[in-house]
């Protein structure tokens, strides 16, 4: 058994987990990061399941990733490249497709085929919901002020929190109306607030898509519309909502962000699973290994979910009564699987014509929201959904390092599908047959796509859960309703990052400002240990 | 109707039947006197082929000049700042030339065949120059700007672009080294140059083959994520690799109408093309010696990181005081870095001796109103990337 000293431990080698130990390694800790799998990268991770194809096993598209984060942490210069989406596109049964490009006006020009008052209702609706990304945006970055402390700090918190919801600086300010506008948002239904712009069921069916990604929400569901906000509050570049690809998949980010930690003496150590948090007299002073190491630090920090952490590898003896109630109760329903396939060429999709860039990025098949509610409904019931949404992208259109020239890697995003299967539960006979049954739904549009698959994963929400550690299998390690969100998130009276115990802090998506490979919990949790600490920071983020 | 070809308006590059056909936004600029894409479907993914896949250019609007004569390589000695007495054959060099009075009037790449033959390629015209300054050379000189096509295949995997394409053993050739081929029929030279900071060739050629080697390369990258690449994305890469623009940086030495506006190498950060210690003298030695001894430059061109993400672009830099202390020449935001970089021409000592307290006064426009932005610099290195590809030798190849 070896004995281990460290400034900061940090549980988890995710991409929050990296993120929060590199700021704090760039501040002059001495940090180690135990990670419980072989690889690093948690659910940001590229591997090869299949001799020479590459896969973005889990998460597969980048976005949220701050810009901040990426300068700050210089991840350029450890590999890191994000490709921008050329487009995205709807197929439809009669042999038609709606598309989104880069570009607006060829976008509001394909609105228009088919809805002329869709094609210019998308003008004010894509005016309003980047109104609704340009408030969120400093939110992002900022510890949830406490509603319920008179500490100066939580009062100035709070005004701070007003001022950026009244877009102060960000827009100049907002009416009362619009401000009724922002509220009503962050509670609708996604239907329901695409009604108010849209006509057209195809309109609606794509951007709906957005809202349901990840949730156990329906389209129909209140709250499903701030889950669209959350998809949208990306950047590529200053386009907001724009998403890209990370040259190499998604295992480029934590592998860059591995690459910074070890530049500024950090270390990462795979294949050590923290079983248990030790305590003393209500401090975290250390943790134990599967292997039976003990390492011990001044500040832990835990990028596992707020499950995980405290129903798992912490003595429920040693945290507040209420507070582990509130965590059993923390909603994190997984309602997600996917498909990682190795193709031996390019699948046609006769819908999209050739050579369109809007078959250059997300692909769906979903016509209508009523299917979509349809879906949800499967999954209430413990179901996969017959008629899934999917969100499908062949990242190796526009990634030359996945696989060799002429070869593709194709990854399938399926909602719902359950992680209490009904009747018995997943086993691997279950989990086949699900993977068949989505390869059956593609080839409806893709008449040369069966013939052309060597091998494909099929990941349910138990595979999320065992393999990557994401409780239930729920990608944003917990649900994005306002019950969970901001001052909320994860549990009241804890969403500055710390915990009931001393010395023990969390940075995972559990946290503010929540799921996506976004790495703001990270960073802002390193912030707070850093504050705690008395350390100066410095760089762009803070 | 018949125009009558007396009248001369913009030129058509070679390429134009494919690079026109390519474009899906229509928007063309005039470099050169040529007609030629700034943008053929989106910048941002324009660029982003230059970083991850093969970027093609349309480079043939650049001034080519052949200089032959057995006075050759002395002629270009005495015409360019750097000592090209060790140039080896069948390799190219950066350089820059100076008027007499050690100002800058441009930069550019020349190619050495041998003693008795060489290519100048540069931005600014320079045919009367070359004849005016070749008085005792035994040399003479053929404007090749409308008699060779030319293109810039850029990128990670433009290596493997070309092999495909026909360039065996491509991957060994070194950086500024360049290596004749015959491909379907014609001469291409190819050149490990380019103006992105990437891995990178440039292929001149016979303009009758411009058509077949345009589609035979975009064959050839079809699986390797090719792209044409117009006049923006060019302007973002060369920025990232801290490269300098002549009459966008500085002004060229004979052009500039206001006399102060002329710039020393020294004053561009071009200094280290500036052979003093060379054997012969070259134009503008005698003004760059004592420019050197007396240490009196009075500018100098630095690359600044600067605060948020608004690019600065045509910003006045100012020191804590709020005094004028130079200015913006680009200014991007690097999708690459997620840096916010520019090139500034700054008065000294700031940018030499005083690299702190520097700020750019950013005026961000917001739906017809102006944010004024007072944004912190950092004055760094010029090159702000340059990856490892970039140099490697055998390049790096997609299989």
């Amino acid at each position: 058994m070896a004995k281990n000293t460290h400034d900061v431990i940090v549980i988890g080698a995710g991409h929050n987990g990296l993120t929060a130990a590199s700021y704090m390694a760039k501040a002059g800790l001495d940090v180690v990061v135990l990670e419980k799998n072989e690889w690093i990268g948690g659910a940001a991770v590229s591997r090869e399941l299949y001799p020479g194809w590459k896969y973005s096993n889990c998460s597969y598209v980048c976005s949220l990733l701050r810009p901040e984060i990426m300068r700050d942490l210089e991840l350029y210069k450890y590999g890191l490249q994000i490709i921008p989406y050329e487009g995205s596109a709807t197929m439809m049964r009669n042999g038609d497709y709606y598309a989104h490009y880069h570009d607006h006006d060829m976008t509001i020009n394909s609105i228009r085929r088919h809805s002329h008052k869709d094609a210019e209702a998308y003008e004010r609706y894509s005016r309003d919901v980047l109104r609704q990304c340009k408030i969120i945006k400093p939110l992002l970055k900022m510890t949830p002020p406490d509603l319920t402390s008179f500490k100066p700090k939580d009062l100035f918190g709070a005004l701070e929190f007003a001022k950026h919801f009244a877009a102060k600086d960000e827009l100049g300010g907002l009416g009362e109306k619009e401000i009724y506008d922002t509220i009503r948002f962050y509670t609708m239904s996604i239907r329901d607030y695409l009604d108010e712009y849209f006509e057209s069921d195809i309109t609606k069916a794509h951007l709906a898509g957005s809202a349901i990604i990840g949730t156990a929400l329906g389209p129909c569901s209140p709250g499903s519309a701030y889950v669209l906000l959350h998809h949208y509050m990306g950047e590529v570049d200053g386009s907001v909502g724009a998403w890209g690809y990370s040259r190499g998949g998604m295992g480029s980010i934590t592998k860059a962000m591995t690459g910074c930690l070890k530049a500024h003496g950090g270390e990462v150590k795979p294949d050590n699973e923290v079983v248990n948090v030790i305590t003393k007299n209500g401090r975290a002073i250390g943790v134990a290994t599967k292997k039976g190491d003990e390492y011990y630090a001044k500040k832990i920090v835990s990028n596992l979910d707020v499950k995980r952490t405290f129903l798992k590898i912490t003595e429920e003896s040693s945290l507040p009564g209420e507070f582990v109630e509130r965590v059993k109760n923390f909603k994190i329903r997984g309602s997600s699987g996917k498909l990682n396939i190795a193709l031996d060429g390019l699948p046609e999709f006769p819908c999209i014509p050739e050579g369109d860039p809007g078959g250059g990025g997300d692909m769906h098949f979903t016509e209508t929201i009523e299917e979509m509610e349809g879906a949800y409904d499967d999954w209430k019931r413990g179901e996969w959904s017959r008629n899934p949404y999917v969100d499908m992208c062949i990242p190796s259109k526009s990634d030359p390092t996945m696989v060799a020239p002429g070869k593709h890697y194709m990854s399938v995003f399926i909602q719902y599908v359950p992680f209490n299967l009904a009747n018995g539960g997943w086993n691997e006979e279950r989990k086949q047959e699900f993977g068949r049954h989505i390869v059956d739904c593609i080839a409806e549009f893709s008449p040369n796509f069966k013939d052309l698959i060597n091998h494909y994963e099929v990941r349910t929400p138990l595979e999320l859960d065992n393999e990557v550690g994401l409780t239930e299998g729920n990608i944003f390690q917990g649900e994005l309703t306002m019950d969970q969100l901001m001052f909320n998130r994860p549990v009241p009276g804890y969403a500055q990052y710390r915990t009931p115990l001393k010395n023990m802090y969390m940075c995972s998506s559990s946290t503010h400002p929540g799921g996506g490979v976004m790495g703001a919990p990270g960073a802002n949790a390193a912030r707070e240990v850093l504050i705690d600490m008395n350390i100066p920071q410095t760089g762009n983020y803070y | 109707m018949n125009r009558d070809l007396r009248f001369t308006a913009l030129k058509k590059t070679p390429f134009h039947s494919r690079t026109s056909l390519a474009s899906r936004t229509n928007k063309y600029y005039n470099w050169n006197g040529f007609t030629v894409p700034t943008e053929y479907s989106t910048t941002e993914l324009e660029y982003t082929a230059a970083r991850n896949g093969t970027s093609v250019m349309d480079l043939t609007p650049m001034c080519k000049y052949m200089i032959n004569g057995s006075n050759a390589n002395k002629f270009v000695d005495y015409l360019v700042t750097r000592d090209l007495s060790q140039m080896e054959d069948n390799t190219v060099a950066y350089i820059i030339w100076c008027n007499e009075d050690g100002k800058v009037m441009d930069d550019g790449t020349i190619f050495k065949f041998s003693n008795t033959k060489f290519m100048l390629c540069c931005a600014v015209k320079i045919y009367n120059w070359l004849h005016d300054s070749a008085e005792g050379f035994d040399v003479s000189f053929e404007d090749a700007t409308d008699t060779t096509a030319a293109l810039a295949i850029q990128g990670p995997t433009s290596c493997s672009t070309l092999k495909n394409y026909g360039a065996e053993d491509l991957e060994l050739l070194k950086p500024f080294g360049m290596k004749q081929y015959n491909i379907n029929g014609y001469d291409v030279l190819i050149s490990r140059t380019g103006f992105t900071g990437d891995l990178g060739y440039e292929l001149w050629t016979d303009p009758a083959n411009a058509e077949n080697m345009w589609d035979s390369i975009m064959e050839a990258g079809k699986e390797l994520k090719i792209r044409p690449f117009g006049m923006h994305a060019l302007e973002m890469t060369r920025i990232e690799a801290g490269f300098i623009q002549t009459n966008t940086d500085f002004m060229a030495a004979e052009g500039s109408l206001r006399p102060v506006r002329m710039r020393s190498p020294y004053e561009i950060g071009m200094g280290w093309l500036v052979h003093l210690n060379k054997e012969s003298y070259f134009v503008g030695k005698r003004a760059l010696k004592k420019e050197k001894e007396t240490g009196n430059s009075e500018r100098c061109l630095v690359g600044l990181d600067i605060d948020g993400d608004k690019p600065a672009v045509g910003s006045v830099i100012y020191n804590e005081k709020k005094e004028d202390i130079g200015i913006v020449t680009a200014a991007m935001w690097s999708p690459t870095m997620k840096r916010n970089v520019a090139l500034a021409s700054l008065k000294r000592p700031y940018g030499i001796k005083i690299k702190e307290n520097i700020f750019a006064e950013i005026y961000h426009p917001e739906e017809l109103e102006y944010k004024k932005i007072w944004a912190k610099c950092k004055v760094v290195k010029r090159q702000f990337f340059s990856p490892e590809r970039r140099n490697k030798v055998p390049a790096d190849l997609y299989e």
